[in-house]
């Protein structure tokens, strides 16, 4: 799994928005099958998610999902995107993404069944993203 | 064979249909019982409920069943399923925790969203609501089972299917004849 990302942050009124464009390289296997693709007679669909964890002076926790994919069985379980927008705006609750060195990006994914139980995983490998401590003014998105 | 049933209840005495009444006493009990305790174990107040809308498609469709537990000590995490309801209003609704801000002594704020939307929930919840507490959480979907709640949709919408399926399940208990 590997993640590149350009981010920065513009300036709004009450909270930080931050900016990442990302690619993601992906293989989704089960790992309780010694590395089977994932999708098995029981799996109907997989819901992935891209999403940034961080912590605030604000909140000791955060997680915002940026990106969301919906895989179906028959779909190719490899993922090869670049230059991807977060579909979600990504707002703080408060100004916390101005020098925050420590965000970080998972790609998660919830397996939907034909009947059962709803797990929901966690990939393996993820990436950090560091935002600048100033605000961008003049970029565009 | 008609008739024979008829001549059975014309020849059943009181004692009888008294009895007959106490084992249907006793079935709709026993599963109230089962239901309480499902409530009790799974820490919801709703522990089985059925998809209404079309909001969380493709993964799940009108008329399929979740179980949900609600345990305390759960976080709320992204990307989990959670059913909740709006302050004020009586409709569980289904959708996916998109985003949580959450403080250091444990409490929470998350916005959540329909799969199947284009926009979040913040236009479902209550007027100048922009955000879900634990308290609006009836529960975390753990389980599904398709199609299998369509009955429940059906009776609400044909009151008269309700009404057929219990005179035909009340009929059945106070006719049927242990031998």
């Amino acid at each position: 799994l590997r993640k590149n990302v350009e981010d920065f942050t513009g300036p709004r009124e009450r909270s930080d928005l931050g900016f990442v464009t990302f690619d993601i390289t992906a293989d989704i296997l089960n790992g309780d099958k010694g590395l089977q693709s994932i999708f098995d007679w029981n799996v109907k669909q997989l819901f992935l998610y891209l999403s940034a964890e961080y912590s605030t002076k604000n909140n000791a926790l955060n997680q915002v999902v940026l990106w969301d994919k919906i895989m179906l069985r028959g779909d190719n379980p490899r993922l090869f995107l670049k230059d991807m927008k977060s579909k979600y705006f990504f707002f703080d609750d408060g100004n916390g993404l101005k020098g925050n060195r420590n965000v970080t990006l998972t790609l998660s994914w919830n397996v939907v069944p034909n009947a059962g139980i709803l797990p929901l995983v966690t990939g393996s490998g993820h990436v950090s993203v560091p935002f600048p401590d100033t605000y961008e003014t003049t970029k565009s998105y | 064979a008609d008739m024979d049933l008829f001549g059975d209840l014309r020849r059943m005495n009181k004692r009888q249909l008294y009895y007959q009444v106490l084992n249907f006493a006793m079935i709709v009990s026993s599963a109230l019982m089962i239901w309480k305790g499902l409530i009790v174990i799974t820490g919801s107040e709703s522990p089985i409920v059925v998809v209404l809308s079309g909001s969380m498609e493709p993964a799940f469709h009108r008329g399929d069943l979740l179980f949900l537990t609600n345990f305390h000590d759960d976080p709320i995490r992204a990307g989990e399923i959670v059913v909740f309801k709006v302050e004020g209003r009586d409709i569980p609704i289904v959708h996916r925790v998109i985003k949580i801000h959450e403080k250091e002594n444990g409490n929470i704020k998350f916005l959540t969203k329909g799969d199947n939307n284009e926009v979040d929930d913040r236009g479902l919840y209550k007027e100048g609501q922009n955000w879900l507490e634990k308290k609006d959480v009836v529960g975390r979907a753990r389980g599904f089972l398709p199609y299998v709640g369509m009955v429940t949709i059906i009776m609400n919408d044909y009151p008269k299917f309700k009404y057929a399926l219990l005179a035909v399940m009340g009929a059945y208990v106070l006719l049927k004849r242990e031998s």
